[in-house]
C-alpha cells in the first residue's frame, strides 16, 4: 500500500498546472529553478554549444598549418573520412575492445560481484582491492602494463613472451590492450552489478533451493531476471565507456601497428595533423555512434535510463 | 571450513589480481637504474632514488600542483553545482526537471573525445587553452552528471516527511534545507566529492588535449612527456615514481573510505 | 486554537485526475474528527491541502475564520504527525521537540521549558538525549506527538500516526491519544484507513470514498444509520452481511428465505420507488443482529424471522461467538460492495457466500451442523443496488447526499 502510495506521488506532482499557486508551491519551483540553473548553464555551455560548433567545423576545410583555406566545403570532409582506411580499422579496433572487453568484464565483473555480494571471509579487503583498479589513474595502470610487457623490464614479457615483444605487435598489443582495459573496469562493472544483486531478495533465492532450484537455476532464473535492469544499465555505460578508449592505447602503443582507436585517431588528427575539419568531422561522427549504440540499447533491450522515471529515483 | 576455504581462494585471486599491476608499477619505482631492466618483480636493489629525481624535476612538481589545484576546484565546484542540483531534482517539483536529467544523462555517456576538436579552437580562441580554467571548465561538466546521480540517490534516501515535518514545524523551504537535510546529507555530499575527485584526477585526453606547456598540464600528461632527467635517461623508473605518488591519494581514499565509495558508486550509477 | 473550515475543498492534478470533489467540511473549535476510508480515498490529500503541503485546486480553508489557501505550511500554525513520526535522525529527541520552537527564534530557556513540560506529558523525559535510531517505536511516536504539541499550534494532522506500530501498542497508544487530545483540547484531524481507530477516537467520523464525502457523523450514527452500503460495510467488525433481495407485494425474497415485511420496511419502500411490482434490493443486516434462536426470549420471537441453514466455522471469542453460515444463491452486486472488496485491508468484509452471525455465548451450535437462526426484522437495512442508497434510512435530511 505504502509502495504504491510512494509511487504515485512523483507522478501527481507534476508541474504544468494552470491553477493559481500558492506562494508556497511558486517559492519551490523558483527555488528548483534557482538551484538547477547553475549545473544547468554550464553543462549545456560546455557540451551543447561544442557539438554544435563541431558540426559546423566539419564541414569546413579548416587546416590549422593553413588557416587562410579556411572554406565552406559541405559534406566533403565526410566524405573523405568515411573512404579512409585508417578511419575505418580505428572503428573496427574500436569495436572489438569494445566488444571484448564488455564481454569479458561482464563475465568477470557477475563474478566479482558474486564474490563481494557473498564472501564470508575478507568482505572488507576483497571491497578495497577490487576498488583500486576502478580508483587508480588509467595512465598509471597503462604505464604498468607497458612496462610489464616491454621485453626486459616485464616481469610478464619474460615470463609469457620471451621472445618477442608483444606491444609492437597488432594482436599482442591488442590483446595487452583489451587485459588493460579488463583490469581497470571490472571493478566498476562488478560494484553495479553488486547494487543489482543486493536487490534479489533473499527468501527469493531460499524459496526457489526449497523449490528444488540448483545453484545454476537459482542464478539464471531468479538472480538474473530480478538483475536484467542492473546488468542492462552496467552494459549501457560500460559499452559506450569502452568506445571511448583513449589512454590505455595512448601509453601502450600510442597508435603503432593499427592500434588506434577512433578517439586516437581523432586526438591524433588535431595534435599533429592540426586539421580541425577533418577531426570536427570524426568528432561527429563518434558521437553519433555513440548516440546509435545508446538508442539501440534503449529500444532493443529496454534500458530503463536512469532517472527516466521522472528523475525521481525510488 | 571447506566453504570457508574455497571463499578464501576466491578473494586471494580478487585481491592479487587487483593488486599486482599496482605493485609491480611500486616495485619499478624503487629499482635502481642497474636492476631496472632485470625483469625480477621484486627490486633486487632498493632505493628512493626515482622520488628524489622527481621532486627535483621542475616538469614533475609543477604538474602536481597543477593537478591537485585543478582536481580540487573542479571537484568543489561541481559538488556544489551538484548538490543544489540535486537537491532540486529529488526534493522539488519544477517545470524543466525532466529535461534537467535527461541532459545529464547525455553528458554521462557523452563521447568526451566528441569535444576535443571544438574546445580546443573554442580555448585557443578565448584565451583559456593552457589553462587551469581550460581544464576545470569541462572537468565540471563532465563530473556534473556523475554529481548528480550520487547525490540526487543519497537524497532521496532521506525520507521526503522530513522536510515536510520541517515544513510544519515552521521552517521555510531554505531553512528545512540548511537544518534537517544538510545535515543528513553530508555524508553523500563528501563521498561524491571523493568520486568526483577521482574522476578529475584521472582525465588524460582533455588534460593532453587542451594544455601544451608546464602552465597546466596535470601529472598524467606529464607522465607521458616524461624524459627522464636527462636526456640520456631512461624515464621509467621517474615515471614509475611519478605514477606512485599520484597513485597514493587513491589508495587512500579507498582504505579509508571504501564502505562509501561502494555506496556512492552503487546508489549513483545505477538504481534498481 | 481554532475552527477549520473547508468550503467545496477540490484537488485536481494536471493530468486531469480529481482526488478530492468539493468537500464540505466543518471542523469545530477543540474537535477531534477522523478521516476515514480506503486508500485513494482523498483522505490524506485532504489533510496534506488543510496542512498546505499540497495546493488547494479550488475552494476555500479558513482556519479560525482566516483564509488560508495560499500560506505556506510554517504560516498556518498547525503542527503535523506523520506515519513514519519524520523525526530527524540527526538530532536527539529534546533537538526534535524543539526544533520548531527554535525555528519560531522562541528564547532558549522557554524552549527548554516547554520541551521538559511535552517530555513530561508523554513520559519521554529519561529520553530526551537519546536519537530517534535508539528509540522503540512506541517512543518514536511519543517523540512525534510531542514535537506537535510543544508549539501549542490551531491544529494537530495527524496522518496514520499509529499504523506503524504493532497491534497491541497501538491500542494502547490510541488511548493516550485520545486524553491527549481531550487535555490539550486542541482541535485535531485525523487520518485513519483504520475504521476501528475511527470509531473509538473520535467526535465525528468522516468516511470518504473516491474524493467524495460519503457521510459525516457521531461513530455510533454511522454505526446505527449507514447513509449508504459503503458506510455500511466501512463501519464494523466484522462487517454488516449484505444479501441479495426482491420486494414482492409483503414479502421480501432472500436467499434465507422469504422475509415479511415490516411496516417499517413497507413504509420505506413506498417512500423511495414506484408501489407495486418486483423491486431489487441489497438487505444489510449486521452479525449481532443475528441470534441462536433457541436462545432468543419468547417476547422478543414475532420481532425476526427464523431460518435454518448449514454451519460453517464456529469462532468462539468468549463473550460471543461468531458463527459463519453459508448461504446458498446469488451474491448482492452494487459497485459500493465491488469498491468495499477491492479495499479488504480497510473492511473487514465476509466472503459473499457466507453470512456472520454473532451469537450468545451460551450457543450451542456446532460446525457441520445445520443450526437455526433468529434474525431482528427491526435492525434490517434496505439498500438500493442501483445507488447504494440506505431506504430504511427515515432521517435522512435532504440534500445530505455524498453524490
Amino acid at each position: 500500500m505504502s509502495v504504491q502510495e510512494k509511487v504515485r506521488i512523483p507522478a501527481r506532482r507534476s508541474p504544468r498546472t494552470k491553477a493559481v499557486l500558492s506562494e508556497g508551491k511558486r517559492q519551490e519551483r523558483r527555488l528548483g529553478w534557482l538551484l538547477c540553473a547553475p549545473a544547468a548553464i554550464v553543462m549545456v555551455a560546455v557540451t551543447a554549444y561544442p557539438i554544435i560548433y563541431s558540426v559546423w567545423l566539419s564541414l569546413q576545410r579548416y587546416d590549422l598549418k593553413f588557416p587562410d583555406q579556411k572554406e565552406f566545403v559541405g559534406l566533403a570532409n565526410y566524405a573523405t573520412v568515411l573512404s579512409n582506411g585508417y578511419w575505418w580499422s580505428a572503428f573496427g579496433v574500436t569495436a572489438l575492445i569494445t566488444v571484448i572487453s564488455v564481454t569479458a568484464e561482464l563475465v568477470l565483473g557477475m563474478g566479482l560481484a558474486l564474490i563481494m555480494h557473498k564472501t564470508v571471509v575478507g568482505r572488507g579487503l576483497v571491497r578495497t582491492s577490487a576498488l583500486i583498479p576502478y580508483g587508480i589513474v588509467t595512465v598509471v595502470a597503462a604505464f604498468s602494463w607497458r612496462y610489464a610487457w616491454t621485453p626486459g623490464t616485464g616481469y610478464l614479457a619474460n615470463l609469457v613472451t620471451p621472445d618477442g615483444a608483444p606491444l609492437t605487435e597488432r594482436a599482442g598489443a591488442l590483446a595487452i590492450i583489451v587485459l588493460a582495459e579488463i583490469w581497470k573496469t571490472t571493478p566498476f562493472m562488478a560494484l553495479l552489478l553488486m547494487a543489482g544483486l543486493a536487490l534479489v531478495p533473499d527468501d527469493l533465492l531460499k524459496a526457489a533451493s526449497m523449490d528444488g532450484a540448483s545453484w545454476w537455476q537459482r542464478f539464471t532464473k531468479v538472480m538474473l531476471p530480478v538483475m536484467k535492469p542492473a546488468v542492462l544499465v552496467a552494459l549501457l555505460f560500460r559499452t559506450l565507456d569502452a568506445f571511448r578508449v583513449f589512454d590505455n592505447i595512448y601509453v601502450l602503443t600510442a597508435g603503432a601497428n593499427e592500434t588506434s582507436s577512433v578517439s586516437m585517431i581523432a586526438y591524433n588528427n588535431l595534435m599533429k595533423g592540426l586539421n580541425l575539419g577533418i577531426g570536427s568531422t570524426m568528432s561527429v561522427l563518434i558521437f553519433l555512434t555513440v548516440a546509435i549504440i545508446a538508442f539501440i540499447f534503449v529500444k532493443l533491450f529496454g534500458t530503463a535510463a536512469p532517472g527516466s522515471d521522472d528523475g525521481t529515483r525510488r | 571450513m571447506g566453504a570457508k576455504f574455497r571463499w578464501g581462494v576466491l578473494d586471494a585471486v580478487v585481491v592479487v589480481f587487483a593488486l599486482i599491476p599496482v605493485l609491480w608499477i611500486v616495485s619499478l619505482s624503487f629499482k635502481t637504474t642497474a636492476t631496472l631492466t632485470d625483469g625480477n618483480f621484486i627490486p633486487r636493489e632498493w632505493t628512493w632514488e626515482n622520488y628524489r629525481t622527481i621532486f627535483q624535476t621542475d616538469q614533475f612538481v609543477r604538474a602536481l600542483v597543477n593537478s591537485i589545484g585543478i582536481a580540487l576546484i573542479s571537484t568543489l565546484i561541481a559538488v556544489v553545482l551538484g548538490t543544489m542540483a540535486a537537491y532540486a531534482i529529488s526534493r522539488l517539483d519544477f517545470p524543466g526537471k525532466k529535461a534537467l536529467v535527461g541532459v545529464s544523462l547525455l553528458i554521462a555517456m557523452f563521447p568526451q573525445v566528441s569535444l576535443v576538436s571544438p574546445l580546443f579552437d573554442i580555448e585557443r580562441n578565448t584565451g583559456l587553452f593552457d589553462t587551469w580554467p581550460g581544464l576545470i571548465l569541462p572537468y565540471i561538466t563532465f563530473a556534473l552528471p556523475l554529481a548528480i546521480y550520487t547525490l540526487s540517490a543519497f537524497f532521496k534516501q532521506i525520507p521526503w516527511d522530513l522536510e515536510k515535518a520541517a515544513k510544519m514545524d515552521g521552517a521555510t523551504q531554505g531553512e528545512a534545507f540548511r537544518k534537517v537535510i544538510a545535515p543528513l546529507a553530508a555524508p553523500g555530499v563528501f563521498t561524491t566529492a571523493i568520486l568526483v575527485f577521482i574522476f578529475c584526477w584521472n582525465d588524460f585526453l582533455f588534460a593532453i588535449s587542451l594544455t601544451s606547456t608546464e602552465r597546466s598540464r596535470t601529472v598524467p600528461v606529464a607522465l607521458s612527456f616524461f624524459t627522464g632527467a636527462s636526456q640520456f635517461e631512461d624515464p621509467t623508473g621517474a615515471i614509475s615514481a611519478a605514477a606512485v605518488v599520484i597513485t597514493i591519494p587513491i589508495i587512500l581514499f579507498v582504505l579509508f573510505f571504501q564502505r562509501r565509495i561502494v555506496a556512492g558508486l552503487t546508489s549513483g550509477a545505477v538504481k534498481g | 486554537m481554532a475552527d477549520i473550515v473547508l468550503d467545496k475543498v477540490s484537488k485536481k492534478y494536471p493530468d486531469g485526475t480529481v482526488a478530492v470533489h468539493d468537500v464540505d467540511l466543518e471542523i469545530a473549535d477543540g474537535e477531534f474528527i477522523i478521516l476515514v476510508g480506503p486508500s485513494g480515498c482523498g483522505k490524506s490529500t485532504t489533510l496534506n491541502m488543510i496542512a498546505g503541503l499540497e495546493d488547494i485546486s479550488s475552494g476555500e480553508l479558513r482556519i479560525g475564520g482566516e483564509r488560508v489557501n495560499d500560506r505556506a505550511p510554517k504560516d498556518r500554525d498547525i503542527a503535523m504527525v506523520f506515519q513514519s513520526y519524520a523525526l530527524y535522525p540527526n538530532m536527539t529527541v529534546r533537538e526534535n521537540m524543539a526544533f520548531p520552537l527554535r525555528l519560531a527564534k522562541m528564547d532558549r530557556k522557554v524552549v527548554d521549558e516547554k520541551v521538559g513540560e511535552a517530555a513530561r506529558v508523554l513520559e519521554l523525559t529519561d529520553y530526551l538525549d537519546r536519537r530517534p535510531a535508539n528509540l522503540s517505536g512506541g517512543q518514536r511516536q511519543r517523540v512525534a506527538m510531542g514535537r506537535a504539541i510543544v508549539r501549542s499550534p490551531k491544529a494537530f494532522l495527524m496522518d496514520e500516526p499509529l499504523s506503524n506500530l504493532d497491534a497491541k501498542l497501538r491500542v494502547q497508544m490510541r488511548t493516550q491519544v485520545s486524553r491527549l487530545q481531550k487535555q490539550l483540547g486542541t482541535t485535531t484531524v485525523y487520518v485513519t484507513h483504520d475504521q476501528t481507530e475511527a470509531m473509538t477516537l473520535g467526535d465525528r467520523v468522516v468516511v470518504m470514498r473516491g474524493g467524495y464525502i460519503q457521510q459525516v457523523g457521531d461513530p455510533q450514527t454511522l454505526y446505527d444509520q449507514p447513509r449508504n452500503l459503503f458506510v455500511a460495510g466501512f463501519i464494523g467488525s466484522p462487517a454488516m452481511n449484505f444479501l441479495p433481495a426482491e420486494a414482492e407485494e409483503s414479502l421480501l425474497r432472500t436467499p434465507l428465505g422469504d422475509l415479511p415485511l415490516t411496516d417499517r420496511l413497507r413504509a420505506s419502500l413506498a417512500r423511495t420507488g414506484p408501489a407495486g411490482g418486483a423491486r431489487q434490493l441489497i438487505v444489510g443486516v449486521r452479525p449481532e443482529h443475528f441470534e441462536d434462536a433457541a436462545l432468543v426470549e419468547d417476547s422478543q420471537r414475532p420481532k425476526g424471522f427464523e431460518f435454518t441453514a448449514p454451519v460453517d466455522l464456529v469462532e468462539s471469542m468468549g463473550s460471543d461467538k461468531y458463527v459463519y453460515f453459508t448461504v446458498e444463491g446469488q451474491r448482492a452486486s452494487a459497485a459500493d460492495l465491488e469498491d468495499l472488496a477491492a479495499d479488504a485491508g480497510g473492511a473487514d468484509l465476509p466472503p459473499q457466500d457466507s453470512l456472520v452471525t454473532r451469537l450468545s455465548a451460551e450457543s450451542r451450535v456446532r460446525g457441520g451442523a445445520d443450526a437455526k437462526v433468529w434474525m431482528n426484522l427491526d435492525k434490517l437495512h434496505l439498500f438500493d443496488p442501483s445507488d447504494g442508497r440506505n431506504i430504511t434510512l427515515t432521517e435522512d435530511k435532504p440534500g445530505a447526499h455524498a453524490d
